[in-house]
């Protein structure tokens, strides 16, 4: 199937403001009309929801969370990007663009960049009038810092909570707009299906997660603000409920899902310490700002404590390999470094996969106060985890999935091909490619919520007559009858196993395959294994307690059954991209160097996969990408 | 790395319905693990035996969603000083240790399930005046209107508020003066939340009397349960804010059970 993004036609710089008018508007009266479910209400879900109800739009809000103020963006640490050259360096724009679609590593789509660099500023003015207290210079001025692929200082940041409190901004927002009566909203409710009448998005089948009450909504469109999927791999940095439901089951009804492989390993967390682990813990990007990131030169040399290995005997790696940008080179490549070192037997801490993150020179240079000033949360973070210091003795830190740049396809409006059916925020697949810079998921779930949603719902609206679905349509009642046969399977099933064992079981598997190196037989061992996991989830997972009240297992169950379905197309999707690009790396496309080579002739394209009732057998569409104003290059941080 | 084994009595309920501890031993516990890991371990293990697992709150496991909860031996979120029950670690716990386990306990935080409770009482007092009313597209440039650092500052301490509800369950009379303070205070502060503070402030104070709160009598172990260290100190300016703004009001109603000491 052909996919038209629907990008406007014009310069780079105007394909925006002109699209905004050329979009046709909806009277007042007439958007009182329409009802807009918006699942979700992370910053993408709660912006979006709340604007919307401002313009006037019937919204409903849901969450699973028990509070929408708690959605996974608040636990963001480390900055929101912005062109807004406030420090008079050279940021501009065209360079926040032209930052992003290099580090993205040239897959994602131009115009959507362009649109985002330029949407940023409105962003930041925007929270600053909401009450949200970023980071202020002694002038009364926003302050900023560096972050990753970048040499410029854009990142704005209110301590190390930067995502708590832009999120605590839209969610003031979303109670404004609650308290108006323009937003319903749904806390502690889990979308379980979508209900696609002739094609159009028109609803939403969800669980009461207190009462057990599965209900139908209808609405005139759908936005799916649901995050990411990064616990496909178990163990990440995502918060414990963060899933791939919703957007999965969309993709089964049709709905294209949009480069899976290209998953972001981050490359600062806390080590993996044991097999009881439940999650990972990220310490903020921007400690590489002020630490060095080293291992010892010599293997010997790891066993002992780190201030008794001199200064000549510590390998910087970063610094050496790239010299230009040192300890803020990007997300992907600090990550693999970081492996590499690792796996040449130079890791440090249990099992020696660990890398020093040194404060020491910083420490001397301002003094531990302004340290702790600047990252106290997060060293007390370590230290609580880890019971360490990192005042006293550097972090040990190692990669851990962290953000999942694929998700549903959309096109230049948001929506995906699935009319009615728009995807904002970590869901989507649009604007970072194949690797996402430091700062800038913040900014693109706002970007959606606040300004370009609220701008390109209205083409698909005005082609509907509101209200003409109810939950009284035939789809409507099938899609009921296939959630509580769901839920009806897990709770009879007569099996041995938690669900929890399965998912772990299932993360190991992906992260060892289709993790930070992914080859051709390790994928191809993965999707043999895949299926046959499934089954046996299926025939031998244990659900305790009842359907009808609260079952936190049942919850987990419904999750894991759909990783269990999408970690194939993960891993398909990965074994077909063969080249290496962003976080998508294939150890069978490197350069001698080790860095990763991409194959534009053959890959420069978004891989959109359609369902096609069996899992091991996808369509796969591709959206060719263009490159009008940055040019394909090798992308080199040296 | 060591093992800890623990005895545990932990409260089990279903809604509506009278609750009981129930005791669970729990050997074998690496002394790494997160208290949050240990429950998983708990309910792995029952799970295994064909019972029901424990029900709890829990998201980010990061102390900042504010979505655990749980009263460990008697204090929310447990012994360690600023540290929410999933930041809490088991090196914290001596073996042989007793632990009871049980739900934050407060009239407006009716029990859903084991541990968890309904907290939606805050939101409902953030839907009373909690926002500055300004409308997606409208404002000015970011750094049109200077602020002081020291206030960023000081908004931003208040800001760090999780809505956790573990001041509520510390506090004798179940009070929500310290979220609610803290939580008005940072607009309050700031000169975007200027124009709006007096209507917020009565909306907000008004909304939690509503839901069922006790009243503040100045005891402040809400500070001291408080896992983002927020102080006392915003108790007395919403004091302070609510008297001025029932006085502006006309009602001549300075509301004195709503903290005493001003
Ligand atoms: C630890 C950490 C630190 C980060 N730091 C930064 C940073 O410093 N800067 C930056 O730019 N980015 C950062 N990121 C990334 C960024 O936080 C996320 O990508 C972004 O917040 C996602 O926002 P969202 O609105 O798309 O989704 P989320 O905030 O994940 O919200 C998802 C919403 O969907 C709801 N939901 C999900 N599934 C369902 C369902 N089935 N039914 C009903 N509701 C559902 C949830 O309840 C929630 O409300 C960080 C991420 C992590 C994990
Ligand atoms: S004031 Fe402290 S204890 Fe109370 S809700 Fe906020 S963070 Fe939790
Ligand atoms: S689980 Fe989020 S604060 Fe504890």
């Amino acid at each position: 199937m052909p996919l038209d993004s629907h990008i406007p036609s014009g310069p780079m710089a105007m394909k925006w403001s002109k699209h905004k008018q050329d979009s046709k508007l909806i009277n007042p009266k007439n958007k009182r009309k329409y009802t807009v479910l918006v699942v979700g209400s992370g910053l993408a879900g709660a912006s979006a929801a709340a604007t919307l109800s401002e313009l006037g739009y019937k919204v409903k809000c849901f969450c699973f969370q028990d509070s929408a103020r708690r959605a996974h963006s608040i636990a963001a640490q480390g900055g929101i990007n912005a062109a807004k050259n406030y420090q008079n360096d050279g940021d501009s724009v065209h360079r926040l663009f032209y930052d992003t679609v290099k580090g993205g590593d040239f897959r994602a789509r131009e115009a959507n960049v362009h649109r985002l660099a330029e949407v940023s500023v409105n962003i930041i003015d925007q929270c600053v009038a909401q009450g949200v207290p970023f980071a202020r210079e002694y002038g009364g001025m926003l302050a900023n810092r560096s972050f990753g692929g970048a040499q410029v200082s854009r990142t704005f940041y209110a301590r190390g909570q930067t995502g708590q409190q832009l999120l605590l901004g839209a969610y003031s927002a979303l109670n404004k707009e609650i308290a108006a009566g323009g937003v319903q909203m749904y806390p502690r409710t889990e979308m379980l299906d979508i209900v696609t009448v002739d094609g159009h998005a028109k609803g939403i089948i969800t669980r009461n997660l207190v009462t057990g009450k599965i209900e139908a909504h209808a609405g005139d469109a759908v936005l799916l603000c649901t995050g990411g999927y990064g616990n496909v791999f178990y163990l990440s940095t995502n918060a414990m409920g963060c899933n791939v439901t919703a957007t999965w089951r969309a993709h089964k009804k049709g709905a294209f899902f949009a480069n899976p492989c290209y998953t972001q390993i981050h490359p600062t967390c806390i080590p993996v310490s044991g097999d009881y682990q439940s999650k990972l813990t990220l310490m903020s990007e921007s400690l590489r700002n002020d630490g060095r990131v080293w291992v010892p030169k010599k293997k010997e040399d790891c066993g002992k404590a780190p201030s008794q290995i001199p200064e000549a005997d510590r390998d910087y790696y970063l610094e050496r390999k790239y010299p230009s940008f040192g300890n803020l080179a990007p997300r992907d490549i600090s990550s693999r470094a970081a492996k590499e070192a690792c796996d040449d037997g130079r890791g440090v801490g249990p099992g020696g996969r660990g890398v020093y993150l040194d404060f020491a020179e910083a420490i001397g240079q301002f003094s531990q106060k302004t340290i702790a000033e600047r990252y106290g949360n997060l060293f007390d973070m370590y230290e609580r985890i880890t019971g360490e210091s990192a005042y006293k003795q550097p972090m040990r830190i190692y990669p851990a999935v962290h953000y999942t740049m694929g998700g549903l396809w959309v096109d230049y409006n948001l929506m995906s091909n699935l009319p009615g059916l728009h995807v904002l925020g970590e869901a989507n697949f649009s604007d970072h490619g194949a690797n996402r810079l430091g700062a800038s998921a913040l900014m693109q779930g706002l970007a959606d919520g606040y300004f370009v949603i609220p701008t390109t719902i209205a083409p698909y609206l005005v082609t509907q007559k509101p209200g003409s679905i109810t939950t009284e349509h035939p789809e409507f009642k099938k899609a009921l009858e296939d959630c509580t046969a769901q839920t009806k399977h897990f709770l009879n099933n007569k099996g041995k196993r938690s669900v929890d064992s399965f998912h772990r079981e299932l993360g190991l598997l992906v992260w060892d395959k289709c993790g930070m190196a992914r080859d051709h037989a390790g994928l191809s061992e993965a999707l043999k294994r895949i299926p046959e996991l499934r089954e046996e989830f299926k025939q031998n997972v244990f659900v305790p307690g009842s359907g009808d009240a609260c079952n936190p297992e049942l919850e987990k169950a419904g999750r894991v059954a759909d990783f269990m379905e999408f970690a194939e197309l993960l891993c398909l999707d990965a074994r077909h991209r063969e080249e290496s690009c962003g976080g998508h790396f294939r150890s069978e496309h490197q350069y001698p160097d080790g860095e990763a080579k991409r194959d534009d002739e053959n890959f420069c394209y978004a891989a959109a996969w359609e369902y096609t009732g069996d899992f091991s057998k996808p369509t796969l569409n591709k959206e060719p990408l263009t490159f009008e104003e940055v040019h394909l290059a090798v992308r080199s941080y040296k | 790395m060591s093992q800890l084994n623990l005895h545990l009595k932990v409260w089990r309920q279903n809604a509506g319905q009278p609750g009981h501890f129930q005791d669970i031993e729990a050997p074998d516990i690496p002394d790494h693990a997160s208290f949050l890991e240990m429950m998983d371990i708990v309910n792995e293990r029952l799970i295994s035996k064909g019972q029901e697992p424990v029900a709890f709150d829990h998201d980010c496991r990061e102390g900042i969603c504010g979505m655990c909860s749980m009263q460990i031996n008697g204090v929310p979120h447990g012994p360690e000083k600023a540290t929410t029950t999933c930041q809490l670690h088991m090196r914290k716990f001596r073996t042989g240790d007793t632990i009871w386990i049980e739900p934050f306990r407060a009239k407006a935080f009716p029990v859903v399930k084991d541990l968890v409770v309904d907290r939606y009482a805050f939101d409902r007092i953030q839907q009373a005046g909690g926002f500055v009313t300004v409308r997606t597209g409208a404002p000015q440039d970011a750094n049109a209107l200077p602020i002081g650092k020291e206030v960023a500052d000081a908004a931003m301490d208040a800001a760090a508020c999780i809505g956790c509800g573990a001041c509520v369950a510390a506090c004798k009379n179940a009070s929500a003066m310290l979220f609610v303070s803290a939580k008005a205070g940072q607009l309050n502060l700031l000169p975007q939340g200027k124009p709006e503070k007096d209507r917020r402030t009565l909306g907000m104070v008004r909304q939690m009397d509503k839901e069922g709160f006790g009243n503040c009598t100045n005891q402040y172990e809400c500070e001291a349960a408080c896992p983002k260290e927020i102080s006392v100190r915003w108790i007395t300016k919403l004091n302070r804010d609510y008297a001025m703004a029932a006085l502006r009001e006309g009602t001549g109603n300075t509301r004195k059970e709503a903290g005493g000491g001003d």
